[in-house]
């Protein structure tokens, strides 16, 4: 196990590191708008109960109907412990953000051991740069980054296409960048392109209850702080793996 | 991303890179770093466990994963 054991080190400092700093650009960029936009989520949770049951009238009915129909944008707060908002909360987040760090860059330690060549945080960064168009700007294509209170097709149906797409995504690329024949590279295209010919899952109305303004905001916040820890955890990941390998 | 390494180059590099550790070590290695690396994700990301889901919910929505 000493190949998995240098990959471990590789992922656990290249994703500590990338996770603390993900966690600073997210406290900046994506917490402040997805706390604002909780404002109206529960704004928006408050004013239909209201509504019912002060009236029964038609408009009130669709309202519950359709919560019924859909129902996925609340379903977190059905019950369960949740962290305190504040430091908790932030807490959480940062393990959240260190752990899903060290996720993605065993993925990428294993992809570079698997393909064998030499490694350094420059070639590490154009993996990230793959991470990144595989991991967020494909999915996010069909299924945009979103703020709570966004109505969306069930959770199941997205997170399906997720896997399919990111999976479809990063062997198209595989192919098109790992193989030198054309014919490998058309199919490459074409795996890419695939899931958004098909379509991700919908909701049956676009409904959000933050306005349009904000969930625009959180789109370009997402993407970009995204784009930053793809950047880190790849020049990391490809600099920490050459020291652990080359002293073998 | 690597693109232009020839066969030698990958050979060269699985002897001095990959050590003296065996071919065996290696993949075994590839696959346990892998399968851990999708596990860590999908505990934070996707997981249905409501206190999974409440304890990443800030990381799930940054990072774009399917939420809620």
């Amino acid at each position: 196990m000493d190949t998995f054991r240098r990959l471990l080190i590789t992922a656990v400092l290249a994703g500590v590191i990338a996770g603390v700093f993900v966690t600073v650009v997210h406290q900046i960029a994506t917490i402040p708008v997805i706390l604002k936009a909780e404002v109206f989520e529960k704004a928006a949770e408050t004013a239909p109960a209201v509504g019912n049951s002060a009236t029964a009238d038609g408009s009130a009915m669709s309202t519950t109907e359709h919560d019924h129909a859909t129902g996925e944008a609340h379903e977190h707060d059905e019950g369960g412990w949740e962290p305190s908002d504040g430091l908790q909360r932030n807490a959480f987040t940062a393990a959240a953000d260190i752990l899903t760090g060290i996720g993605f860059a065993l993925l990428l330690a294993a992809a570079y051991a698997a393909r064998g060549t030499e490694m350094d945080w420059r070639k590490g960064l154009f993996w990230g740069l793959a991470g990144f168009a595989v991991f967020t700007l494909a999915p996010s294509l069909g299924l945009p980054p979103e703020v709570p209170g966004t109505e969306a097709a069930p959770l199941m149906q997205r997170q399906v296409w997720w896997v399919a797409t990111v999976a479809l995504t990063g062997g198209g690329l595989a192919l098109i960048f790992l193989t030198r024949q054309i014919l490998w590279s058309v199919l490459g295209v074409a795996m890419i392109v695939l899931p958004h010919a098909y379509g991700a899952p919908q909701p049956v109305e676009h409904h959000s209850a933050a306005p349009e303004a904000l969930a625009h905001s959180f789109i370009v916040a997402a993407t970009m702080t995204s784009l930053l820890f793809w950047v880190a955890l790849g020049i990391l990941t490809g600099f920490f793996f050459k020291r652990q390998f080359k002293a073998a | 991303m690597q693109i232009n390494s020839s066969t030698l180059t990958h050979t060269v590099q699985n002897q001095t890179a990959i050590g003296s550790t065996s071919k065996a070590d290696a993949k075994l290695g590839i696959f346990c770093a892998a399968f851990l690396g999708v596990a860590l994700i999908w505990g934070v990301g996707f997981s249905h466990i409501n206190v999974f889901h409440n304890a990443a919910h800030d990381t799930r929505h940054s990072n774009a994963f399917p939420c809620h």
